[in-house]
């Protein structure tokens, strides 16, 4: 095994993987504080594409060629109307069923998943769509004095820097910021912390928020990744972010980003030293080791039954 | 107010479950692909072509007096809607024969049910051998076989190219697999292997890993077995990584939306694909092209193809006066139709008699020209 290809399969796990994280952070706090698994999420980040796309045109039309410019407008204006979409999801699915059984809210959830599938599918159309390159080149390192390199693109490396950077913001509103408490709180005793005066009800609407702007981040650097999209790459993504957030502990932050990694760098290294027509395989069968020997996930809390 | 308002919808609704009142006076035909989701590109090159030629047909008098009407049936090349969206074809439509369906995996269910029904059915994209390969009398195609097209491809590989490391890789479905398999087979023939074949996952857009490994072969040709929204990521990826490999395929990249998924004709360009010789240059078609061009619509891909399978089922039916599928199969076994496709015929399994498969590129303008 030659080092040069190992580190470049490191790094092309890494990326796939920091997408995968980013996703499953929206899945991860919306279990941590209500308990119910989001299957809107997905389409939330397919949103987020094809608004990438729609204000790239927007800002492309008024002769704006700046790509840092760019890419910041993008960036937030993806990330206020995605988020937009989060707190609509929670205000139409979840709020008016926050008193109902368990199971009411996961079926309007995936109701409203199909309906923003076939909403985008109507408005958009069913073809592909396409981004235009905004970052062209990559970094060539060399690896070893035969000349051997390993090659990141400027979009993925970008993708990396913004994940790592969006991470520590987000941890730092948590631990350091009073909403960041109200959500702790709000996720250890929702009725406690409501008699403590916390608006609780604002507290899930932003969580959905927070979680829809992380995949918003991600819709905007892994379509500008791969220069095309259609409605259908939320299904895909979604269940492999899930996955990466059971993975890591749902509930746990940091567990969302590290089953991400994990996962993008099991995927990778299969595909890329065995085979790649049972990645996935290979993938599901690790989550289900995993869950064997550690049920509540890598960095998940164990469940206190209460007497 | 309100109570005859509501027996007017129960009427309508009767109205429209009722079968068409107009069955006497026309054929009905039914026109079977993707016309949703991921391939809906293909479903409309096919309904734009047949359409067109109903309209010809309908407007220079109908067939044997009849106006051809057409039905829709979406299967979005997924197997188990495509048999549903049969039975709906045949039971409720009652459509006397069909064109279509565009995935083979899609095609070869949905043909079950069209020979259960005893009618006509002609695709024209499938090119899976199965397709015609299970003894259904009153199937045809329009277009050629994955073996052959394989083997023009296996054979620009190694002559033109003189490749020495040929990577085969496809997207496991019958279609993109079957493509592949052809393929590697001709290879063997020609006595060289291939160093890698392995299978990608439909849906997903990340292939680094996979690209990587092909570095790591030193592949210098990439042969892939699969549709547009896969292989334009694929050669995407594998220009980003810095691997100067050739990717060649087959027929399930002829589209504009290739260039799109690819990300635009920087990356699309030089890719290589076999599909039969542009139905668009062909002197008997050119009337068609004119036409559809006015209306704005490229016909593309599998546009004209669509278009000759009509006028293949028009003829059959105004020879024999008759919508029986074994009489219409057994005049289409012995007889040549001519089509905007040239002079078309079938040997007893249904294939034509002549393939005509040439290779193609892509060029950096996003639009594919013959290789000389």
């Amino acid at each position: 095994m030659e080092p040069s290809i190992l580190a470049q399969q490191t790094v092309n796990g890494l990326v796939l993987g920091t997408s995968y994280g980013l996703i499953a952070i929206g899945y991860t706090m919306v279990y941590g504080i209500i308990g119910m698994i989001n299957f809107a999420h997905g389409e939330i980040y397919m949103v987020s594409a094809y608004l990438t796309a729609i204000f790239l045109a927007v800002l492309a039309s008024f002769g704006i060629t700046s790509v840092p410019f760019t890419l910041v407008v993008v960036l937030a204006a993806t990330i206020c109307v995605t988020a937009l979409h989060g707190w609509f999801l929670e205000r139409i699915a979840y709020r008016p069923l926050r008193n109902s059984t368990r199971l009411a809210p996961l079926i309007t959830a995936i109701g409203l998943s199909l309906v923003l599938q076939n909403y985008v599918r109507l408005s958009q159309g069913a073809r592909s769509q396409g981004i235009p390159t905004l970052l062209q080149g990559s970094f060539a390192i060399p690896i070893d004095s035969h000349g051997n390199l390993i090659r990141i693109t400027h979009v993925q490396t970008l993708i990396v820097i913004v994940a790592l950077l969006s991470m520590a913001v987000l941890t730092f509103i948590m631990h350091r910021t009073s909403l960041g408490r109200a959500c702790r709180a709000t996720e250890q005793d929702r009725i406690m912390a409501s008699l403590l005066g916390i608006d609780t009800d604002r507290v899930i609407a932003i969580v959905f928020i927070i979680g829809a702007a992380m995949a918003a981040i991600a819709g905007v650097l892994v379509s500008l990744n791969y220069g095309s999209f259609d409605f259908h790459i939320g299904f895909v993504t979604g269940i492999k972010a899930f996955t990466a957030a059971v993975l890591g502990g749902i509930g746990s932050l940091p567990g969302a980003m590290l089953g991400g990694l994990i996962l993008g760098l099991a995927e990778s290294f299969f595909a890329g030293f065995v085979n790649s027509d049972y990645k996935d395989v290979f993938a599901f069968s690790l989550l289900v080791l995993i869950l064997i020997f550690r049920p509540s996930g890598l960095l998940g809390q164990p469940q206190i039954t209460k007497v | 107010m309100k109570k005859t308002s509501f027996y007017g919808m129960v009427l309508a609704l009767i109205a429209l479950l009722a079968p068409p009142a107009m069955a006497e006076e026309t054929i009905p035909i039914g026109v079977a692909g993707p016309l949703t989701g991921a391939y809906a590109a293909f479903g409309e090159q096919l309904w734009r072509g047949a359409e067109q030629a109903a309209k010809d047909i309908n407007a220079a008098g109908g067939v044997n007096g009849k106006k051809i009407e057409l039905f829709k049936g979406d299967d979005a090349c997924e197997p188990k809607q495509a048999r549903a969206v049969a039975s709906q074809l045949t039971d409720r439509h009652g459509v006397k024969a069909v064109i279509g369906h565009f995935c083979s995996s899609s095609t070869i269910p949905a043909s079950d049910v069209y020979a259960e029904a005893g009618i006509l059915h002609i695709t024209p994209a499938s090119t899976n051998p199965m397709v015609t390969e299970r003894r259904i009398t009153t199937l045809f195609r329009t277009c050629g076989r994955d073996n052959q097209q394989g083997s023009v491809g296996a054979d620009f590989v190694v002559n033109k190219l003189k490749a020495k490391a040929i990577a085969v890789i496809h997207d496991k479905d019958t279609y993109g697999q079957g493509l592949a398999d052809s393929m590697r087979a001709e290879l063997h023939r020609m006595g060289k292997k291939e160093v890698l074949y392995e299978g990608l996952t439909r849906g997903e857009k990340d292939f680094n890993a996979l690209v990587t490994k092909l570095k790591s072969v030193n592949a210098d040709a990439v042969y892939f077995g699969g549709l547009h929204n896969e292989a334009g990521p694929l050669v995407r990826q594998m220009k980003e990584q810095g691997l100067k490999a050739t990717l060649i395929s087959g027929d399930g990249i002829v589209s504009e939306e290739f260039v799109v998924a690819a990300g635009g004709p920087t990356f699309a360009e030089g890719v290589h694909m076999t599909f039969g010789r542009d139905p668009r240059k062909i002197k008997e078609g050119q009337e068609v092209v004119e036409q559809l061009r006015k209306t704005g619509y490229e016909p593309e891909g599998y546009t004209l193809y669509a278009y000759a399978t009509m006028q293949i089922i028009a003829a059959a039916i105004t020879a024999t006066r008759s919508t029986d599928g074994a009489t219409l199969a057994k005049w289409l076994h012995t007889n040549d139709v001519p089509t905007v496709m040239g002079s078309k015929g079938w040997d007893a399994k249904g294939d034509l008699k002549v393939s005509d498969y040439v290779m193609y590129r892509w060029n950096a303008k996003g639009s594919y020209a013959e290789v000389p």
